[in-house]
């Protein structure tokens, strides 16, 4: 692979990150002054807070690479031309994190699924030999461990609290379960310039089980799983989110805010 | 001891500026008083998330949108520091909230009003939270210990608050043709509403006399009303947009600014519930309540499942 091909993998790769952060971020952040009891609401917004740094770190090292690059555009990337002024297809999350929120079980249950993935996904890359990247998963990491054991706490709760409440988790896995095989099946882009989340695809599982178990909820069977968003191709969902969450810039671009 | 000797007692506390403590006697009008104002300082805090969360999902940058996203959580915060002074005066939080939802608590009117553009946040975090803070303010030194910490407390947030909505303002007034109406147009809007926060004026005010008295208030709705145009009309000068009043003029005479008469018609039916929002303030927040009930029973059904293992396991 050429220098030029390597760079091109890197950013794809931040992209990915970015993109999946703060596509999370949104989607919780929906839940902001709506939640359960106030406790929670502060905590799902906490969350949220979180997955908008990390995306905004990603987003300022994706557009320093492309400032770099040789075919660098007149007007410079920033971390809000990254988010804001690009297309469906282009963005590059996972499927999990934009399916909508519905109840406190299926958001719980996506936070779950996602930080448990990126918990193994953080301590990996905080390996890596691009210390960019190394470094903002090494900071993230805090975050994260929270994130897993307060979603890992709620599932739990939910799933042994009462009838109703267990029946909405195995509704919540029933639509869910089938977007978390693409978290682990790695992109062109993931093996050649980050991790390859199939290595850690046995301990997220183990995982799974371990609060499942706890929790009285059955791990589903092998089923077929959904995937495309790595790569562009997104659940009808996106376009709305993105609707939303560009619109001022697309109403009154090139304007600072 | 006699009713009257408590209740000199507590007058003279009040007098030596010594704090009434949650397990202090306490004549009961001034616990109603003070779980009336705290409970309703709260539901403003829960209620004024809405207009503002409503531009979380539409910020225009992520550095906005992280701002306000911390900005809306502090307000969760306040809100829970409030209802918990209010608890140490035998208020459960549950029935403050039923009381919120069935109409008989109030909350701040101003949040009645839309948020319409992204100017708006600015113009909420300057103007209403700049309002708020006058009014917070002189509550730092509000006779109830536990509320008087706890304004402490949110007085530092607000007043960074106030700075971030100056500073969304700053920007837009330095902006494009559009976004420079679409700031005067959001100051046009809020100039008065945040007016009429401070409440009717001292002559038809029925709670103050009382509250100055036990220094529940330390200045009159008149009084820090005048103190917030007197700040405004100076900070406007900055941001180079005009306030919606005509008879606005700085009087060197009083060494105060001179300003028109606030439409009370208007401010009455607010008040009412015939404000623009009332009606969706209450159905979020009663929606919220109703579909996170069977979350909050389940928490509390394992918290109990929790409890009887480890009875049993000790057993």
């Amino acid at each position: 692979m050429t220098d030029q091909e390597l760079i091109k993998r890197k950013l794809d790769y931040s992209l990915h990150l970015a993109d999946t952060t703060l596509i999370l971020s949104q989607r919780n952040a929906e839940w902001c002054g709506h939640g359960p009891v106030l406790e929670q609401d502060i905590a799902i917004t906490n969350i949220s807070l979180d997955l908008v740094g990390q995306a905004r770190n990603f987003y300022q090292y994706a557009a320093e690479l492309i400032n770099q690059s040789n075919d660098k555009p007149i007007h410079p990337a920033t971390e809000d031309s990254l988010a804001y002024l690009r297309t469906e297809r282009e963005f590059k999350n996972c499927l999990l994190v934009e399916q909508p929120n519905e109840d406190w079980a299926q958001t719980i249950l996506r936070q779950f699924f996602f930080s448990n993935y990126q918990f193994l996904l953080y301590q990996e890359l905080q390996k890596s030999n691009d210390r960019q990247l190394a470094a903002i998963a090494e900071k993230s990491l805090k975050e994260v461990t929270y994130h897993l054991r307060w979603s890992s706490e709620w599932v739990i709760r939910l799933g042994d609290g009462t009838a109703e409440s267990h029946q909405r988790m195995l509704q919540a896995i029933d639509e869910l379960w089938r977007y978390t095989g693409e978290l682990l099946n790695a992109a062109e882009y993931e093996k050649e310039a980050g991790t390859d989340p199939s290595l850690f695809q046995p301990q997220w599982l183990s995982k799974v089980k371990e609060v499942f178990d706890e929790a009285t909820l059955p791990v589903p069977e092998k089923t077929f799983m959904q995937s495309g968003g790595k790569t562009g191709t997104h659940t009808e969902h996106l376009g709305f989110i993105l609707t939303e969450l560009q619109y001022i810039q697309r109403a009154y671009p090139d304007s600072q805010w | 001891m006699p009713v009257q000797d408590f209740e000199q007692l507590f007058q003279d506390k009040i007098d030596n500026e010594i704090k009434i403590e949650p397990k202090d006697w306490m004549p009961e009008a001034y616990r109603k008083t003070n779980i009336r104002q705290i409970s309703q300082h709260a539901h403003s805090e829960i209620v004024g998330m809405l207009p503002e969360g409503n531009w979380i999902s539409r910020a225009p940058s992520l550095k906005r949108k992280a701002i306000l996203l911390a900005k809306v959580q502090d307000e969760a915060g306040h809100g829970l520091y409030l209802y918990s002074a209010a608890e140490t005066l035998g208020m459960p939080r549950e029935e403050m909230i039923n009381d919120l939802h069935s109409g008989k608590a109030k909350y701040s009117s101003i949040f009645n009003y839309p948020t319409l553009t992204w100017a708006d946040i600015g113009a909420i975090g300057w103007l209403v939270d700049g309002a708020a803070i006058m009014n917070q303010v002189m509550l730092t030194r509000t006779s109830y210990g536990p509320y008087a910490r706890a304004m402490v407390r949110i007085c530092k947030e607000e007043s960074f608050h106030q700075r971030q909505g100056f500073e969304i303002l700053l920007v837009l007034s330095r902006g494009t043709t559009a976004q420079k109406a679409m700031c005067q147009d959001a100051i046009n809007r809020w100039w008065w509403p945040a007016l009429m926060m401070f409440g009717p004026k001292d002559s038809e005010s029925t709670n103050s006399d009382q509250s100055m008295k036990w220094k529940i208030k330390r200045k009159t709705n008149d009084e820090l009303r005048q103190n917030f145009v007197d700040m405004i009309a100076e900070q406007i000068k900055t941001l180079g947009m005009k306030l919606p009043d005509d008879q606005l003029k700085w009087n060197t005479e009083r060494k105060h600014y001179d300003f028109g008469e606030i439409d009370w018609d208007e401010f009455w039916q607010v008040v009412k519930g015939n404000g623009p929002c009332n009606k969706q303030r209450l159905e979020a927040r009663r929606k919220a309540w109703e579909n996170g009930e069977w979350v909050r029973e389940a928490a509390a059904a394992y918290a109990r499942k929790r409890a009887d293992r480890q009875k049993d396991k000790a057993a």
